[in-house]
């Protein structure tokens, strides 16, 4: 590796062979630094989360104000306690609640998106131009200005206190942010397909249901994904219609946990924050290609 | 239609069996039918549409120019609700607290995110790795989970204050001081540039690199680079990003509700608009005055999205052949 080592070497190959090694050492240490920033930057984001899982763990007279991540004496006591619920009712009820809410949002959502985006996507008829643009005009509209007629009718009709009024939107594709990307996607499948299939005689029903849902499936999944954690996620919907405590999802559950907590217990809040987020980040593992390819190619928010 | 077939074609009538004629009555049955079948399929949306969008639209307004507390019967009293709204000193400091966190919570995340995404935009390894995580906290920022969190982090005596006390600043926790709590709301939010950053790489990607080559050749620096290239060339994704982490900013609650544990305090200072909307309509059953307050909420977005796309000519670069 001396000077004298490469000096003695071929002639013509040395000065090659030496920017080659200089290139490539740059190359190294830009790539070093590039890791070192990105790692950086990193730290301070996932802080929090990381911040959040390890306070979970340590007792209560710990958390506030310890900056250090290392749970000293860890233990699951905090869980323990988190697990046992609030007011009588237990951490698992308002766990199932929120899962029956997410599962029959992701149904309503795949079943009511796809068969409205179809009609958008693939049928010429009167007046589809005028509904895509009311569509696309209602993906932009705050939902604050339909809540207080929503909540009033399903106050008349008895159905506050269910779930009713929180799923009957899914399975009515009242989000049109799902109608909107399945029908971007939909205009991306070749048209020779269902051309041939009409040729051959067969109808839109036939269509729809063996040739574009099974070339659907992406969409289906990043539709799916989003709705189960929007759903899991969603404080406002089940914060005006949910009063009974055995029929809370997390997010309010969580808040009541809190409100009757005050301030003394943050290792139990810390607890139940964590074993909310699970699910929404078993997700996030499992699918995160999924996840970000449907942001950077529909624009979807988190 | 039918006017002007008849026009162009006066002898329909007496040539009914000339095979043209049948094409066309053929046709217009197939037409028919699409129709229908369109209608079919559009069925769920249609309804949702009518019975959950428009129709409660059109309510609320109506709702707006009266008074409803759920009980009685709603009674007319035609702007009234509009003219209270603006000499109510909390809806104003609700839409100063609002328009404050837009305008700088906005910006200040949209340049991280396009910071963070010039600095993953390269082919170096991990950068899959680095995106998720980036990303991560959009999925989960807007949930109560952290805003119990936050409001942990930022609590008197809280981490953020021993640090903060570290650097010299005043003691005390941010949650407390009226002063303090919307740069927390702006950390929070700028802490889930994620999904902008998302999008904004996507937007880098599409960037022919001969441009900066091309650019490199003639002198060009980085900064002129940036300015030259990258921002215009990445400006309908800007516009994207900016028009819906706008609208999306307006309607902030979770986050402020658990925080402020639903009062909108210290002094006002987290009484955001949708969260004052919550309380005049579902905690004072002042329904009418919360429609009025959703409506003018509508107007706002809609004249800002108005404003986005009449001016998006003017910034807006789309190059090669059009969407």
């Amino acid at each position: 590796m001396s000077v004298a080592g490469i000096s003695r070497g071929s002639v013509t190959a040395e000065p090659s062979a030496l920017r080659r090694r200089r290139r490539r050492n740059t190359e190294r240490v830009r790539s070093v630094l590039f890791h070192a920033c990105v790692v950086a930057v990193l730290a301070v984001v996932l802080y929090p989360a990381l911040w959040m899982l390890m306070s979970s763990l340590k007792p209560t007279a710990d958390i506030v104000g310890n900056v250090s991540l290392w749970p000293e004496g860890a233990s699951l006591d905090n869980f323990a306690k988190a697990l046992q619920g609030i007011g009588g009712v237990s951490f698992w009820t308002f766990f199932l609640n929120s899962m029956i809410l997410a599962v029959a949002s992701v149904v309503g959502i795949a079943l009511s998106a796809s068969v409205s985006a179809y009609a958008f996507a693939r049928i010429q008829f009167a007046g589809r131009s005028v509904w895509f643009a009311l569509m696309i005009g209602s993906l932009l509209l705050p939902i604050h200005v339909v809540i207080i007629p929503q909540y009033i009718i399903f106050n008349n009709l008895g159905l506050v206190n269910t779930f009713v009024p929180l799923l009957l939107g899914k399975f009515l594709a009242a989000e049109a942010f799902f109608v909107f990307l399945m029908v971007q996607f939909m205009r991306n499948l070749p048209r020779e397909l269902d051309e041939a299939a009409r040729i051959d005689g067969a109808g839109h029903v036939r269509i729809f249901i063996s040739i574009m849902l099974p070339l659907m499936k992406p969409a289906l999944v990043t539709c799916s994904i989003f709705a189960f954690i929007w759903s899991w996620n969603d404080f406002l919907g089940p914060l005006l219609y949910l009063k009974d405590p055995s029929l809370y999802s997390l997010p309010i559950a969580l808040r009541l946990f809190v409100d009757q907590t005050s301030t003394s217990d943050y290792g139990a809040q810390m607890a139940m924050a964590v074993l909310a987020l699970i699910p929404v980040l078993l997700f996030f593992l499992i699918f995160q290609r999924y996840l970000v390819e449907g942001v950077a190619t529909q624009g979807l928010k988190g | 239609m039918a006017l002007t077939e008849k026009m162009t074609d006066p002898g329909v009538r007496s040539t009914a069996r000339s095979p043209a004629a049948k094409r066309r009555r053929a046709a217009k049955r197939r037409r028919a039918a699409e129709t229908r079948a369109g209608y079919a399929f559009l069925t769920p949306w249609l309804l949702g549409f009518v019975l959950l969008t428009a129709g409660p639209m059109l309510a609320s307004l109506y709702l707006s120019f009266t008074n409803y507390n759920l009980f009685a019967a709603p009674k007319w009293v035609g702007l009234d609700n509009f003219q209270l709204l603006f000499h109510d000193p909390r809806f104003l400091q609700s839409a100063k607290v609002t328009v404050t966190y837009v305008l700088l919570g906005t910006p200040v995340k949209l340049i991280s995110a396009l910071a963070v995404a010039m600095l993953l935009n390269n082919s170096h390894r991990g950068k899959g790795l680095y995106r998720s995580s980036f990303y991560a906290p959009s999925l989960i920022g807007a949930s109560v989970s952290i805003a119990i969190v936050w409001k942990a982090m930022f609590i008197d005596r809280g981490i953020v204050d021993q640090v903060g006390q570290f650097f010299g600043l005043g003691a005390g926790g941010w949650v407390g001081n009226p002063n303090m709590t919307m740069p927390m709301f702006i950390l929070l939010t700028v802490w889930q540039f994620g999904a902008p950053m998302v999008i904004f790489l996507a937007g880098l990607k599409q960037v022919p690199a001969d441009l900066y080559e091309a650019a490199s050749v003639d002198g060009a620096g980085s900064v002129r680079k940036f300015l030259s290239i990258t921002l215009p060339m990445l400006s309908p994704v800007l516009f994207f990003n900016l028009l819906l982490e706008t609208i999306h900013a307006f309607q902030i609650f979770a986050s402020a509700f658990i925080i402020s544990g639903g009062t909108g305090g210290p002094a006002g200072s987290t009484l955001f608009y949708t969260l004052y909307l919550y309380q005049r309509g579902f905690v004072d059953f002042r329904m009418g005055y919360a429609a009025a307050m959703a409506w003018v909420l509508v107007v706002v977005v809609g004249i800002i999205t108005l404003l986005f796309f009449k001016t998006s000519k003017f910034w807006v670069h789309y190059s090669g052949e059009a969407k």
